[in-house]
């Protein structure tokens, strides 16, 4: 059988044509197969859902109970088997409750990887390498450029600027899923134990963490009704990147801008969007690691979803590996 | 090298001056000599690096790389150093800890003891054992662009600043007096600072000296004040310049300190005494020629520039014209008063060649009233207000209030309309606060507005609100991070716009450029039809060119 045939490209995302099913549709369809639970990859108004028990937990709280006809948790490792067609799940290390989804029909084994990353982030389990014949990969920071350092040496920036600058408030822009939880745990990893602030659109999820066995430690509403802008002196507030350029932001003393994401490697880019302290932390691969797990998974074919392809497709060729890029439409190129 | 890396990471994103200073200060409270001399020099512009060819960089990283994947790198960064830190495949490891990389001062050492032939296994050796920000670092130093909004003056206010809080604190203007005579890596300069060593010894005077700055009048600050005890000048539109000579050693500065010498060779090889002088440059005739002075627009052509033609000598000659006397051979005067001062500048001055120096002319006056007339209908296009000052006033460096006065024509003012906006830095990250206002112009497409400005001060903080939130409610596009706003000529935001001067530009679309255009009032009583057109604008051009 070829590939193509268990699965390909369609405007809702990709297909299997014999499972009739979809993974990460960007649009309603009657079964999906959902990675994780950013929503560009999970959306609401699917018939049936299939995905980890997390992702699943996830989905319901941004989009409420019924966000979807029926649900089925997915545990990692177990196989279902889908019109003879057999589906698995594995840790993918993006978020909580990420998986690559493995999907198998005689002797062809193709793996979807969602997003993933390789480096070590103590708020979901590590990426897990299936052998395959198709390797599907992102390549959000498929640029030669992006080389993501140590996030414990970004927080250091952080804590020393709060030293430099200690009667301003820092406020950390990351994404409300997986970014924020995981910048909050590195903060506390580097030994930081003062009250972590954070914006309205962060509480659910970081309760949801900390139900999950994630400590992050004294976290607290970041709601000027209650106190003074004086109170937020030299405090760490976290909140979604789109909130600091609101008029949210002015409730702060002299607000320090940081924004936490992979773009922040490139200065222009953190300039422009008037970031004062960036901190490159991602939860993609950077260049390196997307080379090397394509080394050591060792596909005969890899396709390319989303991110920039032509340098990874590229390097593919370089090194007589097969690939194609798949040209999927609706996911965010922003998304770090 | 890490220090100083990680120092520009931090100044390239930090837009505030207090946020500057900070981390400025900390650096050289915190990097040992010789490194921090080094980053101090680099700061300032007083580096002097082996110079590396962008041609040699590229060839370097495509020597390990695929031309492809660099391409499509380089198009995504867009800057070249940049791009080679970035994708450099070096041994190095991104760290913070120091000790395992080449420091800044033995990088600098090195660069400048190696022949030509030795300079690219060097720099390939340099980019391999530097970690990412270093390599940008190193990059930007060798390329010689650093280009982090840090000017030399603010690099020393930082010294200052790591020199105090307490009875230790070195004012500015003290290790201004010494920056012209002392060089990298500056350990004398540090350990006197630090309060370890007496303050450096000047071999010579042919420095520059920190200059005496006037305060603008403002209301109410005459009436409290004798006309007797003042004397006025006119107020030449030209540059603040410093001459400097002693012992066979001619320099000219800029008032920020900046040698300009290179680019005046008429004015230093005229010089013919020996002291420190301070003065207006101007181009055109002297007094004591039959030629006029002429408009800061010609005198433009010869700034910013390293050498010069002897086509611009002719076409725009230079000279300075003369007004105060710092030393007089090696002796410091400046504490002797104003009159006694320009007696000795007089002499001086008589005995120059009397095609490049003149003296500045005294303003004669009774009462303000007077002065107020003379001001505003002055004798020359070229002069833009008068100097008043103090007749007993010592000279001193800085910005002190009483002794000198600047009291300038009014500033130009014009209706513009808001055109974009564009979120401002630090405190104002959150507001529009960066405005580009246009005026109307006939163009082939009927009248349209055509931007001729930016500004971005001039408001109130509660200004600010009102002009944030008319940005708001009314985008009508966005370019990243610039929104564009309703201007029609029924509806928009109309600016009252001042600014102090007005030049012809090649580079801005309308043709003319304004000198320091700030928003005067916000004009709501005003709808966009009733703002200015660029005729207005060109005709205030014409009117200061016009006699010259």
């Amino acid at each position: 059988m070829k590939p193509e045939a268990l699965l390909h490209p369609t405007p809702a995302g990709l297909f299997c044509p014999i499972g009739r099913f979809h993974v990460d549709p960007v649009r309603p369809v009657e079964r999906a197969l959902i990675t994780h639970g950013h929503s560009d990859h999970a959306r609401a108004g699917h018939s049936k859902v299939l995905a980890t028990r997390q992702t699943l937990d996830i989905m319901r709280i941004r989009y409420g109970e019924g966000f979807a006809g029926s649900e089925q948790a997915a545990a990692f490792g177990e196989e279902i088997d889908i019109e003879g067609v057999r589906v698995s799940f594995h840790p993918a290390g993006h978020v909580l409750g990420s998986a690559q989804i493995v999907i198998e029909k005689d002797g062809l084994r193709i793996v979807v990887s969602g997003d993933y990353k390789r480096g070590t982030d103590p708020t979901c389990e590590p990426f897990l390498p299936v052998a395959c014949d198709v390797f599907i990969t992102e390549a959000t920071f498929g640029l030669p450029v992006f080389h993501h350092p140590n996030p414990k040496e970004e927080i250091a920036k952080l804590l020393t600027s709060l030293k430099q600058f200690p009667e301003r408030s820092h406020l950390i822009g990351a994404y409300a899923l997986g970014k924020a939880q995981r910048v909050i745990r590195l903060i506390r990893d580097c030994g930081y134990s003062e009250p972590i602030f954070i914006h309205g659109a962060l509480a659910r999820l970081c309760e949801y963490y900390t139900g999950e066995g994630i400590d992050l430690g004294d976290i607290r509403p970041a709601t000027i009704e209650k106190s003074s802008p004086e109170a937020f002196r030299g405090a760490v507030v976290v909140g979604p990147p789109s909130a600091f350029q609101d008029r949210w932001a002015r409730r702060f003393n002299e607000p320090l801008i940081a924004f936490a994401s992979g773009w922040m490697m490139v200065r222009q880019r953190a300039k422009q969007g008037g970031v004062e302290l960036p901190l490159v932390i991602s939860d993609h691969c950077d260049w390196p690691e997307l080379l090397s797990t394509i080394e050591e998974i060792g596909p005969s074919e890899v396709w390319v979803t989303h991110g920039r392809e032509e340098a990874l497709v590229r390097w593919c060729e370089l090194k007589n590996i097969p690939a194609r890029p798949l040209h999927l439409v609706g996911y965010e190129d922003e998304g770090d | 090298m890490k220090a100083f890396a990680t120092l520009l990471d931090r100044l390239v994103f930090t837009p505030s001056r207090n946020g500057k200073l900070t981390l400025l200060a900390d650096y050289f409270r915190d990097t040992p000599d010789p490194d921090r001399g080094y980053g101090l020099a680099a700061l300032a512009g007083a580096l002097d690096l082996k110079s590396v060819k962008p041609a040699m960089l590229r060839e370097l990283v495509l020597e390990r790389m695929d031309p492809v994947l660099f391409q499509y790198s380089y198009d995504y960064v867009g800057d070249l150093a940049e791009t080679i830190s970035l994708v450099w495949d070096g041994t190095a490891k991104d760290t913070i800890d120091d000790d395992h990389q080449p420091r800044l001062g033995e990088v600098v050492v090195r660069m400048n003891s190696l022949g030509r032939t030795e300079v690219r296994s060097a720099v390939r050796d340099l980019l391999d054992r530097l970690d990412t920000s270093s390599r940008f670092a190193f990059l930007k130093l060798a390329t010689g662009s650093l280009r982090i909004g840090v000017s030399a003056r603010l690099a020393k206010q930082a010294l200052s600043d790591m020199s105090g809080p307490g009875d230790n604190r070195k004012d500015v203007t003290e290790i201004e007096t010494l920056w012209h005579g002392l060089s990298p890596p500056y350990e004398p300069l540090f350990a006197w600072l630090e309060g370890r060593a007496e303050k450096p010894a000047l071999a010579t005077p042919a420095i520059f000296h920190s200059v005496m700055l006037a305060n603008p009048v403002e209301a109410g600050d005459l009436e409290k004040l004798d006309p007797l005890d003042y004397a006025a000048e006119w107020k030449w539109d030209g540059i603040r310049v410093q001459m400097s000579s002693y012992g066979g050693t001619k320099k000219l500065y800029s008032r920020s300190g900046d040698d300009i010498t290179g680019a005046f060779p008429d004015i230093v090889e005229a010089i013919n005494f020996e002291g420190v002088i301070d003065g207006e440059l101007l181009v055109g005739g002297t007094d004591r020629s039959n030629s006029p002075t002429r408009t800061f627009s010609d005198l433009q052509q010869r700034l910013n520039r390293k050498s010069v033609t002897g086509r611009m000598l002719d076409e725009y000659p230079a000279f300075v014209r003369a007004y105060d006397l710092l030393f007089e051979g090696d002796m410091d005067i400046r504490a002797r008063s104003f009159f006694e001062r320009r007696d000795r500048l007089a002499d001086v001055i008589e005995r120059a060649p009397h095609d490049r120096f003149d003296l500045s002319q005294l303003v004669p006056f009774t009462t303000w009233e007077g002065l107020d007339r003379l001001r505003v209908a002055p004798p020359d296009p070229v002069i833009e207000g008068v100097m008043i000052k103090k007749k007993d006033s010592p000279y001193q460096a800085g910005r002190l209030k009483g002794p000198w006065f600047k009291w300038k024509r009014d500033p130009y003012n014009i209706d513009a309309v808001m055109l974009y906006a564009q979120r401002g830095h630090g405190k104002r990250s959150s507001y529009y606060s960066d405005f580009t206002f246009g005026v109307w112009a006939e163009t082939p497409d009927g009248e349209e507005l055509v931007p001729v400005g930016k500004a971005y001060f001039g408001f109130t903080d509660a200004e600010l609100e009102v002009l944030d939130k008319f940005v708001r409610d009314n985008t009508i596009d966005r370019f990243g991070p610039v929104r564009a706003v309703r201007a029609e000529p029924g509806f928009g935001f109309v600016l009252e716009v001042a600014f102090e001067g007005i030049n012809r530009s090649t580079r801005h679309k309308s043709g003319v450029a304004m000198r320091f255009p700030r928003i005067a009032r916000l004009r709501q009583d005003k709808l966009p039809r009733d703002a200015d057109r660029l005729s207005t604008l060109t005709a205030m051009l014409d009117a200061k060119t016009g006699p010259g």
